[in-house]
């Protein structure tokens, strides 16, 4: 029994738009910046990248020599489990299929990293196939710290949560390893168009 | 003399308007009749939650800004740009309209004449009170209680608000309060302008050496840098009581 | 205190702002419960740790180091709390006098 109350709504326009994941609605030229936690504002000195696997630092970057790297620029669309999408966010990275391409592994999964403790998993194949980077430009200018900077995962096929904020680390394994969110009810994979916002979904 | 029952569980009640007027330009007066209301401390909070026609629910929390005295409640809200909530809240609602309404709630960000009166050690402490522009409402419940029970206490409020147009609650501040005025102020006033720095806060409130009880209310920018000028003036921190009300705009 | 200098820190909240979440699954005020944090090792009360509310559920940290003490997220009829973070949590409860009424024990406590 819920209280109706006259003349309250979202009032936003919903369209039916195929490029909407279910249940989400496009939140326009906003960016909402949605945290667990304070911002890092760790030195660009000590920003390295870091690629391990269950033992062992494979590969390392400094932020100078991540910024050397080869950098794509891309637009795709995002989409939050909070609800909001936006279409045509513009970014400029280093695809993870470079970072890996040196690194011989058998591993599945990925845990992904980030300055302040914050964690999330992912299989390998949902960060290579060009499916995923790491990015330090948005919109043609640095990543801001409360959007992620100076560097962030990009996986714009599953829901943001999986999008790392302040990414240090991507630890290679042989097991799924749940993270921060996984390990609080949201969905262990979090595909949009099948709605995977929860555990059970 | 009753206490006001604090420990109960929290349901959610069917607030009812009875008015909504405006106080200044940008915050509203609500006042709600809620049947089952099973009265309040000052500076306790209560959560609204709206439902719309299209099934959309939004929840936000508001401070009390009526004393336990008041049968009905009160409610200052600030009209946020971009606001999802408030401008429903300041511009839509009407006499009669209905909301959910959950409280009261929290025991940390209080203070009642029935305390002091239980605990006399703590009650020789003075009692101070810092707010940064609506942050003030959870100190207007305190004032106003304090003043209808004629509370000993010493009790002082130093008001942060950005023009006379913008102070909240005008009838019940009295010489207890300081008013300083960030962005104008009009010809010929004689309170204070700008906003509150260590020098304010040193002529202004209770000294360390008072050992007060401080509460501090207000956006969390304004609320983390006074109690940290605060204690970098010598007040002991576990002294000071912080409610945040977020940035001046609402969570998308 | 962390910094205030960013968009995330000026949204940040506290304690208080649980307070009702808390209160309709806890039966009592958590405000004014003691949280020892299992990182640090500090004890402070709930309505003074920090909380960032606006990411997929509300997220409790310690004042001191800043660590998760709780995660709390209320949806589709259940609440889901992880209390990992909390060492210990010493919760004042509400005295019932004589007409059975419930009052908040006003004494002071050490």
């Amino acid at each position: 029994m819920s209280v109706l109350s006259r003349g309250f709504g979202r009032g936003r326009g919903r369209p039916a738009d195929d490029r909407l994941p279910p249940g989400q609605y496009d939140v326009g030229s906003g960016f909402p910046v949605l945290s667990a936690g304070p911002t890092p504002h760790t030195p660009l000195a000590q920003c390295d990248l870091t690629v391990h696997d269950e033992t062992d630092a494979l590969r390392r970057w400094s932020w100078e020599e991540f910024r050397a790297l080869p950098h794509e620029a891309l637009t795709v669309d995002i989409h939050c489990v909070t609800k909001w999408s936006k279409f045509d966010s513009r970014w400029e990275g280093v695809a993870v299929d470079r970072l890996l391409q040196d690194v011989p592994t058998t591993a599945t999964h990925v845990l992904a990293g980030s300055d302040g403790g914050y964690t999330t998993n992912l299989p390998l194949e949902d960060l290579t196939g060009g499916r995923a980077w790491v990015v330090d430009t948005y919109a043609g200018e640095p990543l801001p710290p409360e959007h992620g900077g100076p560097a962030r995962l990009l996986v714009p096929h599953l829901y943001f949560w999986k999008s790392a904020k302040w990414l240090r680390r991507l630890t290679l394994l042989h097991h799924d390893e749940p993270g921060f969110w996984e390990t609080f009810g949201y969905h262990n994979y979090g595909d949009p168009w099948r709605e995977q916002r929860y555990s059970g979904d | 003399m009753a206490r006001a029952a604090v420990q109960r569980r929290l349901n959610w009640l069917r607030a009812r308007v009875l008015d909504n007027r405006m106080e200044t330009p940008r915050v509203h007066r609500l006042v709600l009749d809620v049947p089952g209301w099973s009265g309040h401390l000052p500076g306790q909070h209560v959560d609204v939650r709206l439902t719309g026609e299209d099934g959309y629910v939004a929840e936000r929390s508001y401070s009390l800004a009526s004393p336990p005295e008041v049968p009905q409640l009160h409610l200052l809200v600030e009209r946020l740009d971009d606001g999802e909530v408030s401008p429903y809240l300041t511009d839509e609602v009407r006499s009669d309209d209905v909301f959910e309404l959950r409280g009261p709630i929290g025991g940390y960000f209080v203070w009642s004449v029935s305390a002091d009166r239980t605990d006399r050690d703590t009650a020789r402490r003075p009692v101070q009170l810092v707010a940064g522009g609506a942050g003030v409402s959870p100190f207007v419940a305190m004032l106003d209680h304090h003043r209808r029970l004629d509370s000993p206490t010493r009790m002082q409020l130093l008001y942060s608000a950005r023009c006379e147009q913008e102070v909240l609650a005008r009838d019940v501040l009295g010489p207890e309060t300081t008013i300083t005025l960030t962005r104008e102020a009009p010809a010929g006033w004689r309170g204070e302008t700008g906003r509150i720095d260590a020098g304010m806060l040193q002529r202004r409130t209770f000294g360390p050496a008072e050992r007060p009880r401080t509460f501090v209310c207000g956006p969390t920018v304004f609320a983390e840098a006074m109690a940290t000028t605060l204690v970098d003036l010598g007040h002991d921190p576990s002294a000071i009581r912080i409610e945040r009300f977020g940035s001046t705009g609402e969570p998308s | 205190m962390t910094d205030t200098r960013d968009a995330i820190s000026a949204r940040r909240l506290d304690g208080n702002a649980a307070g009702g979440e808390l209160a309709a699954l806890f039966a009592v005020d958590l405000t004014t419960a003691r949280s020892r944090c299992a990182s640090c090792g500090t004890t402070s009360m709930i309505g003074a740790h920090l909380v960032y509310a606006d990411a997929p559920a509300m997220v409790l940290r310690c004042p001191t180091c800043t660590e998760v003490v709780m995660r709390f997220a209320s949806r589709d009829g259940r609440v889901l709390l992880d209390l990992r973070g909390a060492a210990l949590l010493s919760v004042p409860m509400p005295v019932v006098s004589d007409d059975g009424s419930a009052t908040a024990d006003d004494r002071p406590r050490p």
